[in-house]
């Protein structure tokens, strides 16, 4: 009965077997020269500036957090909008009674003052 | 589609209403946060009354993953007593500490959605959406008092712990795809059903995991390790909603899952149930007994009172399963009446919660010594209480399923727990004061909450026929 996940195992045996065949190949036959520039920590290949425990202001993690709420909510719109005219007048309600919902969250964080950077 | 949404109206209504509560709490000036608190009972009376509307039309709604059934109306009746009475206990509580209102009613409500969903709902993944619903909700309220130590640490103890729970929950449910294709209860019992019964290993294996993800919530042994830490951190009355309203929700889905096809025949969903009812039980009355603070003593009360519920499910029979419906409606009132009471003795910033607090309580405030010593006297089942009705059909279930050294132990186990229950009412009544915990007068909307509770308590130790044949007809866990 599990004869249909065969091919499965048998990806994740080839995923497994590629990752460490590069990563081992890489170790034994790749050339080590280590220079301060490779062994600093890797800033998206910025240099790096100042140390890793400076201090934030609050508001950064909390609009960066909201940033996320809001941009998933965007990324649901996208599957709906291929399937609206399918799904006729109860898409549309259910869509906007989502929309409502996260516009009321919205409003919250308006009124409390998350968006204000300079408080 | 009208049928679908009336079969869903408590939900409905408890959701929009913990919406609307967020929604207004920026608008509402700081001083008059208790308003909040009145529309969030508001929302909770009229989730009541859809839960009412519902009871008329029972049926299956949403192609099958919902169900409108006397169990589902039973069970959400239930949630929806534990939230009015938590709610109506806490808008004191909130003043006095100083904490933000609207988000403390929109998590209780919204929490109280989830456990709705997980009582009504027929599709497993369904029911872990409510279930992840209930527990995100009462993570934050278990770290409401952000500037406490304490509190956040029980919060994020809960968290860690309990999402790690969650996802045994959600593995066991995979095994029930892997078992059937469906996982859906309903279809479940038809597919094993036509199979001539489930494929054992397979069974049994989801069966352990679900009881893992859920006997987290319920702390049944060896699960219950976070109850104690988490009870004497979160704050009181968080505490009095998330030890009865997530547990009952938790108890629901597991009378579903554990009398349903997946253990057809099978000895080792018994026997699971059977173990985890003795160690939870004596765990818990043993650890309780050496507790000088009272809210550690009643988490490990909570985890013994547990293991009593866990009889009924050991006695497995439909007689043994309205037990435990019924012993969660007298468990909810005894537990959540002490918590709330708890709260307010325990005065500004909650410092005063050691046993030795209440010293000579009675003679200074006899009106709540009276209420917490009857609270304690239904939680170790005395007659007359609801406590003791409520042990009694569970224990007598167990004899008649022929568990005859389950009830031993488990009236053994009541036996101790009398010991030190008594002792926090020996304290109050016999020692001398002056009694070091907050005696200001009752605030009256907790008086009213206490009232409920106490009239409950009576109520169902006292004329409890009408009400146990609600509880019977939740033995039918399936609508037909």
């Amino acid at each position: 009965m599990l004869s249909p996940y065969i091919p499965i195992l048998v990806q994740a045996i080839i995923v497994a077997g590629l990752g460490a065949a590069i990563l081992g190949v890489s170790a034994l036959v790749g050339v080590r020269k280590r220079s301060s520039e490779k062994l600093a920590p890797y800033e998206c290949g910025i240099a790096p500036v100042g140390n890793a425990r400076g201090r934030f202001s609050v508001s950064f993690y909390l609009v960066g957090m909201l940033f996320i709420l809001f941009d998933v909510e965007a990324v649901f719109l996208y599957p709906w909008a291929v399937v609206f005219k399918s799904l006729h007048w109860a898409g549309f309600i259910e869509m906007f009674l989502y929309i409502l919902i996260l516009l009321a969250g919205y409003v919250y964080v308006w009124k409390k003052g998350a968006l204000d950077w300079t408080r | 589609m009208t049928g679908d949404i009336i079969r869903l109206f408590p939900e409905i209504v408890l959701g929009v209403s913990g919406i609307l509560v967020i929604l207004f709490a920026p608008f509402v000036p700081p001083r008059r946060q208790s308003l909040l608190g009145w529309f969030a009972l508001f929302g909770v009376v009229a989730a009541g009354a859809a839960d009412a509307l519902t009871a008329r039309d029972p049926g299956l709604a949403f192609g099958g993953s919902v169900s409108a059934d006397s169990f589902s109306v039973y069970f959400i009746a239930l949630f929806l007593l534990v939230a009015g009475v938590t709610i109506l206990g806490s808008i004191h509580y909130l003043e006095r500490e100083n904490l933000p209102a609207g988000e403390f009613y929109a998590l209780i409500l919204l929490a109280t959605l989830g456990m709705a969903l997980m009582a009504a709902g027929l599709d497993l993944v369904l029911v872990f959406l409510g279930l992840e619903l209930s527990s995100l909700s009462t993570y934050i309220l278990a770290g409401y008092r952000r500037h406490d130590k304490r509190s956040n640490e029980a919060s994020l103890k809960y968290f860690l712990l309990g999402s790690f729970a969650t996802a045994f929950f959600l593995y066991g449910i995979a095994f029930v795809y892997g078992l059937s294709g469906t996982t859906n209860l309903m279809t479940l019992a038809r597919r094993v059903g036509a199979a001539g019964g489930p494929n054992r290993t397979f069974a049994a294996v989801a069966l352990l995991l679900i009881f893992v993800g859920l006997g987290f919530k319920v702390s049944a042994a060896p699960f219950q390790i976070w109850t104690p830490d988490v009870y004497q951190g979160a704050p009181a009355p968080v505490v009095a909603f998330l030890s009865v309203g997530p547990k009952a929700a938790a108890f629901a889905v597991l009378l579903r899952v554990f009398f349903g096809p997946l253990s057809e025949g099978s000895h080792m969903a018994f026997w699971l149930l059977w173990l985890s009812a003795i160690l939870t039980m004596c765990l818990g009355n043993l650890a309780a007994i050496w507790q000088s603070n009272v809210k550690r003593l009643l988490a490990y009360s909570a985890i013994a009172q547990a293991g009593y519920i866990l009889v009924g499910f050991a006695a497995g029979s439909a007689d043994g399963r309205s037990a435990v419906s019924f012993y969660l409606v007298t468990y909810a009132l005894m537990n959540t009446g002490a918590f709330l009471l708890v709260a307010q003795l325990a005065g500004g910033g909650e410092g005063r919660t050691e046993i030795d607090d209440y010293k000579g309580l009675a003679r200074e405030c006899p009106g709540k010594a009276a209420v917490l010593s009857v609270l304690l006297l239904s939680l170790s089942g005395i007659p007359t209480t609801a406590g003791f009705l409520g042990k009694f059909y569970l224990f007598r279930a167990a004899v008649d399923s022929h568990l005859i050294a389950l009830t031993i132990i488990a009236v053994l186990n009541s036996v101790v727990s009398v010991y030190y229950y008594f002792r926090l009412i020996v304290v109050m009544y016999m020692e001398e004061g002056p009694a070091a915990v907050s005696t200001a007068r009752l605030p009256g909307s907790l008086w009213a909450a206490l009232a409920v509770s106490v009239a409950g308590i009576f109520y169902l130790g006292i004329f409890p026929s009408a009400f146990l044949e609600f509880a019977r007809l939740t033995s039918n866990l399936l609508p037909h």
